[in-house]
């Protein structure tokens, strides 16, 4: 074994990514459920100078229905399929 | 560059801000919770090779996706027609697949924490220190071009001066990525790309609806620039003069193989993504993942520029105040209501900034790993090298603010440079591919196939086609023509140099040439990896299907 290959697993042994990076998908979940909400009451409430600028299709309501319908996609996802827990090997020491 | 004509200010409100203000906040909470799981060097630059594949995949993507990517494709929209699926289907889509299938067993089996030290690792400290030297002052160089595009949009935009946006932006990106490490630029990236979708799809939408759909928009084209504008290799006959200054062979061979494959499989900001992945699967589905969206996302950037193209005629002519990178910015403009719009301004932002986080955190890993490291404070515990990447972040972001203000006054030195930079992609290629595959290549070699394939297509584009030595129609053709001429050099040069070098001993290069294997890499692969969709070949082969397939209404 070189010694880069050493080097980088012992590294790799150490690393406390994989036992506490928290996880993405509550993030983007989170967020899109907060614009989505937040442009679908901008769809709700539009004036018709929106409407016609947007060509008569009332953008920010399905644009915002979307958002919203990601974000509880990935929401779902993470309550469907949590995290894997770590190996215990690699289970965090606090 | 970009230059935003006046008159595109946006009619942004409160709301807008207010979805700008939450995206800032998420971007920066994201690096403070990414904080806790740095703990070692190998955290903070390769977030301790242990993220799933769908995180990098989308990573990989985005980290590409930035907003001068954006602009700039829709403007070659605008500008070309439908050529600029080229830049997708057989410019990035065949290399992705490469990437993944054939290169990652070594570049991730290895173990290497960059593509400088691939180099190090299967030819010696020549190729290793140039390409290191020239990849750390190429990162700051384009992150800079990057935080001037950036301002230059801003101002055009939201009126905010130039320099207050170089400077909160730069500021930013500081913070989440010496706070947090790649694990932070990674997560924003994967954000950033949704944001940057429900910013373009309604703004697509939209614009076909203005122009009377698909068939509303190919019609005004063809009455305006022939029907070859909507074709995807109309007019590429050798010979035939068309707008792209390009023929097929250019095309596939300079674009579609040297250029692309170039820039996708040994950019390290592209790889970094791909070597943080938490197994050798799931580094080999990252950039297979990537390229699904990939072949789509050329259409919410073309159908911008071909819509701006009908409602402006005159864009990017002396007739207009318009120029092709406007295309975009004056359909959010034209077209989105407050909201809508907010989230548009928020993806472009979040995307300049994506762009220029790649560029900073693979230059801090390369800094960091393959220059200090390795030449100047060698054999220190991993805490200093932790620190000293987190203290090297910060300055590699100021030195970047700095170029970004000297971009300000001396944009064509800028444009000039990149021009430069970009030729040390090509032999960069060369060097892999015949390391890779050719177990006798000699250590000396790669140095100096590097020197002789990046000297070999300066000579072309700067002498030969600047000086009219012989005569090709555009910039963009020059470039195709440079990338042949200096991927044959770099081989010829490496041929020769071996011939009279010593061969690398064979010991040491396992686990780096095809046909060897790395010692350690016999772990079972992990469970759930043999399911039908996660298999790399099926994931491969079926992008570059569906890209051939994308091509066929166009083509005929």
């Amino acid at each position: 074994m070189s010694e880069l290959q050493r080097e980088v697993s012992e590294l790799e042994a150490r690393s406390a990514t994989a036992a506490r990076l928290f996880d993405i998908r509550r993030i983007i979940g989170g967020l899109f459920v907060v614009y989505g909400v937040i442009v679908t009451i901008a769809g709700i409430t539009a004036s018709e100078a929106d409407l016609k600028k947007a060509q008569d299709i009332n953008i920010n309501l399905w644009t915002g229905l979307a958002m919203l319908a990601l974000g509880l996609f990935f929401l779902g996802w993470v309550w469907l399929r949590p995290t894997q827990a770590p190996t215990p090997a690699e289970a965090p020491q606090e | 560059m970009h230059y935003l004509a006046d008159g595109l200010r946006l009619p942004t409100n409160g709301l807008d801000y207010a979805i700008l203000a939450i995206y800032f906040a998420v971007v920066l909470g994201i690096g403070f919770a990414a904080r806790r799981s740095v703990k070692t060097s190998l955290d903070f630059f390769l977030s301790g090779r242990s993220l799933p594949a769908w995180v990098t995949g989308l990573a990989f993507v985005a980290a590409n996706l930035g907003a001068t990517e954006i602009l700039g494709m829709a403007a070659t929209g605008a500008q070309y027609g439908v050529a600029v699926v080229h830049w997708y289907w057989i410019g990035a889509i065949p290399a992705m697949v490469f990437l993944g299938l054939v290169m990652m067993p070594f570049y991730y089996g290895s173990k290497v924490r960059s593509v400088p030290e691939f180099l190090l690792q299967r030819f010696d400290k020549s190729a290793h220190l140039l390409s290191s030297v020239l990849f750390a002052f190429a990162s700051i160089l384009i992150a800079g071009v990057n935080l001037y595009a950036l301002s230059i949009v801003v101002e055009a935009l939201l009126g905010w001066p130039q320099w207050v946006s170089i400077v909160v932006a730069g500021l930013f990106v500081l913070a989440y990525i010496t706070i947090g490490g790649l694990s932070s630029a990674i997560y924003n990236e994967v954000l950033q790309f949704f944001v940057i979708l429900a910013a373009l799809i309604p703004l697509t939408i939209l614009g076909l609806k203005r122009v009377g759909g698909w068939d509303g928009l190919s019609d005004s084209l063809t009455r305006q620039h022939g029907g070859d504008f909507l074709t995807a290799w109309g007019g590429t006959g050798i010979g035939d003069p068309n707008p792209l200054g390009a023929n097929w062979l250019t095309i596939v061979l300079g674009l579609g193989f040297v250029l692309s494959f170039g820039y996708w499989t040994t950019n390290f900001a592209e790889v970094q993504r791909a070597l943080s992945a938490k197994n050798l699967s799931a580094a080999q589905r990252t950039p297979l993942i990537a390229a699904f969206p990939k072949i789509f996302i050329v259409f919410i950037v073309m159908i911008p520029g071909l819509v701006a193209a009908v409602l402006v005629p005159k864009i990017g002519t002396a007739g207009s105040d318009l120029t092709y990178n406007d295309a975009i910015p004056l359909l959010m403009q034209e077209l989105l209501p407050n909201g809508v719009l907010g989230i548009a301004v928020t993806g472009l932002l979040a995307a300049f900034m994506a762009g220029m986080a790649a560029n900073v955190s693979s230059f801090n890993t390369v800094f960091t790993a393959d220059i200090w490291a390795k030449y100047v404070v060698k054999g220190r515990p991993d805490t200093y090298y932790l620190k000293f990447g987190r203290l090297i972040t910060a300055i590699g972001v100021l030195a970047s603010i700095g170029t970004a203000f000297l971009a300000a006054s001396f944009s064509n030195i800028m444009g000039y440079l990149q021009t430069l930079f970009s030729f040390f992609n090509v032999p960069m290629f060369v060097v892999f591919i015949i390391g890779m595959f050719w177990k006798r290549a000699s250590m000396k070699s790669g140095v100096w196939g590097l020197l002789a394939g990046t000297t070999a297509a300066m000579v072309n584009y700067f002498v030969i086609y600047k000086q009219g030595v012989i005569d090709i129609p555009s910039d963009q053709g020059a470039n195709f023509v440079s990338a042949i001429v200096g991927f044959v050099a770099g081989a010829l040069v490496m041929v020769l140099v071996t011939l009279f070098t010593a061969p690398k001993p064979e010991a040491e290069l396992a686990g780096l040439v095809y046909g060897t294997k790395s010692p350690g890499m016999e772990e079972p692969p992990q469970e759930g990896d043999q399911v039908w969709y996660r298999r790399p070949a099926l994931l491969g082969w079926g992008a570059i299907v569906l890209a051939a397939a994308c091509y066929v209404p166009y083509s005929f």
